[in-house]
């Protein structure tokens, strides 16, 4: 054993009292640390997921079309008129769904086609979102099919999947038809094939999905295709891919974190309040081992002396209280993991939603624990830097002299 | 200075000031002392006059305002910190007044710190020798006891053995045997004797015990830390 780890650790082990108080404090410390970073990792998540439920990571268009300024006496050469609004389809958009995966951190895309239309079953008529869509590729992008309230998520022919809201207002379930129309006039009967439950009052009351053939035809879009969504691997990463795709292919693409501009703000500042919060607790710790410590080499001047007299080097001395300091940031993030994960489960366990998940998800993950094992140790070892410092500097001859 | 290869100490104009400005005082006011290989001296003097402080400046624990102090030969001036501790620990043994055992440590522990403060490592084999040295001071009994619960002179043989454990040239003692009973001081006084004739070790003790001093082959004596004799007592 190296000869300063057997002085450190029996001075832990003698320290009893003074060593159970840094312990303690440090335990605390990195318990709370644990706590907050997974409640709050935990509700970022569940908060994204749920935005994320019924929302690709990216979504591809055609570019925002902008008229071409006339130049003339009686227009100014910055005249821009708006193109009125019209389903535009992607150029060559098959072209493009098949070089997308190349994109690094694209995972899966799909094609729709949507527009304005309504759902019109015996008297009730509604309006409503219809896409059209590939209902395979479709799945791999947006993760509907466990969240089917009946029938499938597959269409065949004249068949249509609508939300459950939209399901009760027009009071129809799986097998009845129902007539969608667009506000042109061109309009279809379909069967419905499943009813689903994003978890979205907007989304189960307006969408409704019909093969993307048959989208074509009632939108009028021939062949083409209004938006290609994407999924990425790595959420907080769709930003990056979204610009990718539009600097390779010219098209707009906007990723989910432009879309919820508020949802995002709101995240970061939650994250920014955590942190203030666990740099005060990382501080009030290292402040705790750093006073006790401090004591202790006052505590111990003759006994410092002492083996500085019996050939311990100065650089030995201040390596026993660094030591002494990592080791209890080490000993501090093991209980406080323990401590700090019961108190989130137990947390996670207070609240649950009627489908048995927690209201108060946690995310305890290994990177978590390396993380604050990792604060604590370099907390410790920094907050001993001046103790052991001073320890270093005593004179032998000084602090030996009277018994 | 005859035989100048025969000392294994020597001190050359030591001066030491404690303090600054006004409160400045000079506690060793020019100090030249050998000590040959193998000699056993005692250092006698008034309380006050600057004995410990010329044992650790002796001991390289504390540097000397002025003068040398060369030790087998070597300047030790020259030493930094960490020379001066890895000379201090090859070279040197402590016996301090008030015994200082580390107060955390058992009895062969205290005695193992020396050699694995040198080596950087606890080894096996430094218990075994640990072991031996309490032998040697008579106390293989009470190796595994805490150092705070022996008694003064037990407490004193523990600290003479640690100050043989590195196999010192020379071992400095400063009232080895202050506090201890008549009995206990004549006993530790002959361990201290014994070592010197079998060892070849070099001593010198401060004692204010003049019986004991006596009994010495040397009495150097300090006053207001000018060396004011220094003599050699007959062979018994
Ligand atoms: N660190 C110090 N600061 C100031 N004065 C000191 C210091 N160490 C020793 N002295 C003074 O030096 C003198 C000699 O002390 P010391 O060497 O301990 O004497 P002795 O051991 O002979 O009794 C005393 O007057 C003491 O007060
Ligand atoms: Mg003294």
């Amino acid at each position: 054993m190296r000869f300063e780890w057997f002085i450190a650790i029996r001075y832990l082990r003698e320290g009893k009292a003074q060593t159970a108080l840094v312990l303690g404090g440090t335990t605390v410390g990195v318990a709370v640390l644990i706590f907050l970073t997974a409640l709050i990792s935990g509700l970022q998540r569940s908060l994204v997921g749920q935005t994320l439920s019924a929302q690709a990571h990216v979504l591809v268009k055609a570019p925002e079309r902008v008229a071409r300024p006339l130049p003339g006496p009686d227009r100014p050469a910055d005249h821009v008129e708006k193109v009125p609004d019209r389903i535009r389809s992607i150029e060559q958009w098959q072209r493009v769904l098949a070089v997308l995966p190349a994109i690094p951190g694209v995972v899966a895309a799909t094609p729709t086609a949507a527009g304005a239309a309504f759902a019109t079953r015996g008297p009730a008529t509604k309006a409503v979102t219809l896409r059209g869509i590939e209902p395979e590729s479709f799945s791999r992008v947006i993760d509907i099919v466990p969240r089917m309230r009946s029938g499938r998520f597959a269409l065949e022919g004249a068949e249509a999947i609508i939300g459950s809201v939209l399901a009760s207002d027009l009071g129809v379930v799986v097998g009845d038809k129902v007539r969608l129309a667009t506000p042109e006039g061109r309009g279809d009967v379909f069967t419905i094939a499943g009813i689903f439950d994003l978890g979205n009052k907007e989304v189960n009351a307006r969408w409704v999905f019909v093969p993307l053939r048959s989208a074509q035809t009632l939108l009028d879009v021939p062949g083409g295709v209004t938006t290609i969504e994407v999924k990425v691997a790595e959420i907080f990463d769709a930003e990056r891919v979204a610009r990718e795709i539009s600097r390779r292919h010219g098209l707009a693409a906007d990723s989910w974190m432009e879309l919820n501009q508020q949802l995002l703000i709101g995240l970061r500042s939650q994250s920014a309040s955590s942190w203030m919060i666990q740099g005060l607790v990382v501080l009030a710790v290292a402040l705790g081992i750093a006073s006790v410590l401090g004591v202790s080499v006052i505590q111990k001047s003759r006994e410092i002396g002492i083996l500085k007299a019996t050939g311990t080097s100065t650089g030995m001395v201040q390596r026993i209280f660094l030591l002494e300091g990592a080791l209890v940031g080490a000993a501090g993030s093991v209980l406080g993991a323990g401590v700090g994960s019961a108190m989130a489960i137990a947390f996670a366990g207070l609240a649950r939603a009627p489908t048995g998940e927690p209201l108060f998800p946690v995310d305890l993950t290994p990177g978590l624990y390396l993380g604050a094992a990792a604060v604590a140790i370099v907390t410790g070892t920094l907050a001993a830097w001046f103790p052991a410092s001073r320890a270093a500097r005593l004179e032998p001859a000084e602090v030996i002299r009277y018994g | 200075m005859a035989e100048a290869g025969g000392d294994v100490l020597r001190l050359e104009g030591i001066t030491r000031d404690f303090g600054a400005g006004e409160a400045r005082t000079r506690v060793l006011r020019g100090v030249d002392l050998s000590l040959r290989r193998g000699e056993f001296a005692a250092l006698m003097g008034p309380s006050g006059s600057g004995k410990s402080t010329l044992l650790h400046i002796m001991g390289l624990l504390d540097r000397p305002t002025g003068g040398r102090i060369l030790l087998d030969g070597q300047d030790t001036g020259v030493l930094d910190d960490d020379g001066l501790t890895r000379y201090r620990g090859s070279t040197l043994g402590f016996v301090f007044q008030f015994h200082h055992l580390l107060p955390e440590f058992t009895a062969l522990e205290n005695v193992m710190i020396p050699m694995a403060a040198g080596k950087g490592r606890v080894e096996a084999p430094m218990r075994d020798a640990a072991r031996a040295l309490l032998d040697r001071v008579g106390l293989s009994a009470r190796a595994d006891a805490r150092a705070t619960t022996l008694s003064g002179g037990q407490a004193q043989r523990v600290a003479i053995a640690r100050s043989l454990a590195m196999g010192p040239k020379i071992v400095l003692a400063d009232e080895p045997t202050g506090n201890l009973d008549t009995q206990t001081a004549d006993e530790v006084f002959a361990l201290l004797r014994e070592v010197n004739r079998d060892e070849q070790v070099t001593f010198l003790l401060v004692t204010h015990d003049r019986r004991l001093a006596e009994r010495t082959d040397r009495i150097i004596e300090l006053v207001d830390g000018r060396i004011v004799s220094d003599h050699t007592n007959p062979p018994r």
